[in-house]
């Protein structure tokens, strides 16, 4: 499979990165390039294989239901580039 | 220079015990070699403050009670770590100016362990390199050169390339590193150094920059394998707020070491034998089996059959988490803000263009293609089921043998600009280091010589599934046969 540059527009806009068309123009060869690299994997023969999904066997853990953290709100509004009013603010969104 | 700078981690927590110096005397010579080492760009921030806080608190508690078991000891922090009230930006521009209000657990841990902070070391953005020159702060300079009479600038590889140099140059006696596919060890290769990536969910990720989180992991990066076991004993624990950390005590390595290896086999993989390698990046590797039977162990020959398959799957799957891990960085919570022309999704793609770096939005772009409609399965699912085969290569392997002994990297340091045109030639520096990654398997990479240029060759050694025990006394054996103690002349 290999990708042109309307699909590597599309790509961007699912990324949602801002590309001009000279990046999307270099970026094809590029992708092209390491995607005909990695289908060398259509060699192995995986029948019957489970996909890993975890690396190493950990059993997933259930906590109490209970609070535990909370009442941080300046902290984590602190790194905001624009916070109003106890909130983050973004463009407006509504007509 | 000072010769404080010059100790271990190991000789200076002695000296400092024994009242032989003040932890403030490291401190301030280690902040001097910081400040006068500014051409490296290993630092992307410098806090001799913090390092003088805690060495104050050290030398105060020294005949104490209250002493612990890092007091006295400065180390430097990759960039990607969260550092309380300290920028922390993973080498990105998108993070620029991002102070976060809390410390990860690992660099949170080695500050309840005692140690003072030097400062934040510079990376590939977001992790995503093999030579530094990703970061948004420009490439960190090894501080080795060729003996070619060459004045070439090289790379102390990466992605923990500030932490690499700041431990070769004596700027750090120890430093935290992260190995999502080889960025501890392949650095520590590069710089004559030791590090390691110890069995994922070891050290817990939380505040950790996330890259592709079922590989990363954080390690310490020294000049000794005690060193590393020092520090890997105060970064690791068990963490509730990571769902893959591991809830297992944490052992005591530091005692544990030996370099004893009888009854140890080690097997050879026949698969790492590779076209192209120099021939030197070989014979460092028939040394290392050389000193492994000189202490003790049998060596075997092994087969790790899907080994070339390695790097591709590697490809598919750590841009995928990649491209979905970064999805936070939009503009609205933290860091750069661009506003776009019109609504809010301009503003995310606006802000995102502005700040990511050029192999950061090729790895989102293949992430986000491998994912979407219609190729998830023919490339993601894929790559996960060719995982589990890799994985159960070695697990097939470990029947026949307890520690895999390898090269580190396929060469040794390269010029900057050297690979920076060609992607695949860049990730193939981590040929020899993905596949345990994406096992999570512990490994460690220590200095086995010089080549014919004088720069440091790595070997590479690979344990069972936490039995980083098994790997550090492996190491200390080839450290105590290899005699490495070279060092880059100064010229910085």
């Amino acid at each position: 499979m290999s990708v042109n540059a309307d699909q590597v527009r599309h790509v961007a806009r699912l990324a949602r990165l801002a590309l001009g068309d000279d990046e999307i123009d270099r970026m094809v060869p590029e992708l092209n390039n390491i995607l005909g690299w990695v289908e060398q994997l259509g060699e192995v023969d995986t029948d019957g294989v489970e996909p890993l999904t975890a690396v190493i066997d950990n059993h997933l853990r259930l906590r109490d239901d209970v609070v535990n953290d909370g009442n941080v709100r300046d902290d984590i509004l602190k790194n905001a580039p624009d916070a109003q009013h106890g909130f983050f603010a973004v463009p407006k969104v509504i007509e | 220079m000072s010769e404080l700078t010059l100790k271990t981690i190991t000789e200076l927590r002695e000296g400092f015990r024994a009242g032989d110096f003040s932890a403030r005397e490291i401190a301030e010579a280690f902040n001097a070699a910081v400040a006068a080492a500014r051409s490296l760009n290993a630092f992307t921030v410098e806090t001799p403050d913090l390092a003088l806080a805690a060495a104050d608190v050290a030398d105060r508690d020294r005949t104490t009670d209250a002493l612990k078991p890092l007091s006295g000891i400065p180390l430097g922090i990759k960039d990607l770590f969260a550092t309380e009230g300290v920028d922390s930006t993973s080498g990105s521009n998108i993070l620029k100016g991002f102070k976060p209000t809390y410390d990860s657990t690992v660099s949170g841990n080695l500050k309840k362990a005692g140690a003072g902070m030097l400062g934040k070391l510079n990376m590939d953005e977001f992790a995503m390199g093999s030579s530094n020159e990703t970061s948004a702060y420009g490439p960190v300079i090894s501080p080795w050169k060729r003996n070619d009479g060459g004045n070439a600038a090289l790379t102390p590889g990466g992605s923990s390339g500030g932490s690499a140099a700041a431990v070769a140059a004596g700027l750090a006696p120890g430093v935290t590193g992260t190995d999502t596919g080889g960025s501890i060890r392949q650095p520590a290769a590069f710089t004559g150094i030791s590090g390691i990536k110890p069995t994922y969910g070891r050290c817990s990720r939380w505040g950790i920059v996330a890259f592709a989180s079922s590989l990363d992991q954080a390690g310490p990066m020294a000049r000794t394998v005690r060193d590393c076991a020092i520090m890997l004993e105060a970064m690791a624990s068990f963490d509730p707020k990571d769902a893959t950390s591991l809830n297992l005590p944490v052992p005591q390595w530091e005692a544990g070491l030996s370099s004893d290896l009888r009854g140890k086999k080690v097997g050879i993989p026949k698969e790492y034998r590779i076209d192209g390698v120099p021939a030197e990046i070989n014979a460092i590797w028939d040394q290392g089996i050389e000193w492994l039977k000189d202490a003790g162990a049998e060596v075997v020959e092994i087969s790790l059959p899907h080994t070339k398959y390695a790097l591709p799957t590697y490809y598919i799957i750590a841009p995928a988490e990649a491209s979905s891990n970064l999805a936070r960085y939009d503009g609205v919570r933290y860091g750069l803000r661009e506003l776009g022309t019109r609504s809010l999704d301009d503003m995310y793609a606006a802000t995102r263009a502005a700040g990511f770096g050029a192999e950061v939005k090729r790895r989102i772009m293949i992430g986000t293609y491998v994912l979407s409609a219609g190729f998830y399965d023919a490339y993601f699912t894929k790559a996960q089921k060719v995982r589990t085969l890799i994985k159960r290569d070695f697990t097939e392997a470990f029947k026949q043998c307890d520690l895999i002994l390898t090269p580190t990297a396929p060469s040794a340091a390269f010029g900057l600009q050297e690979k920076m045109s060609d992607p695949l030639a860049m990730y193939l520096n981590d040929v020899f280091a993905v596949p345990a990654s994406l096992a999570g398997l512990p490994a460690m990479s220590v200095p086995g010589g010089l080549d014919g240029q004088g720069l440091p060759l790595g070997i590479h050694l690979i344990g069972r599934e936490l039995d980083e025990q098994g790997v550090l006394n492996a190491g200390l054996a080839i450290e105590e046969r290899a005699g490495f103690n070279h060092r880059p002349a100064r010229w910085w």
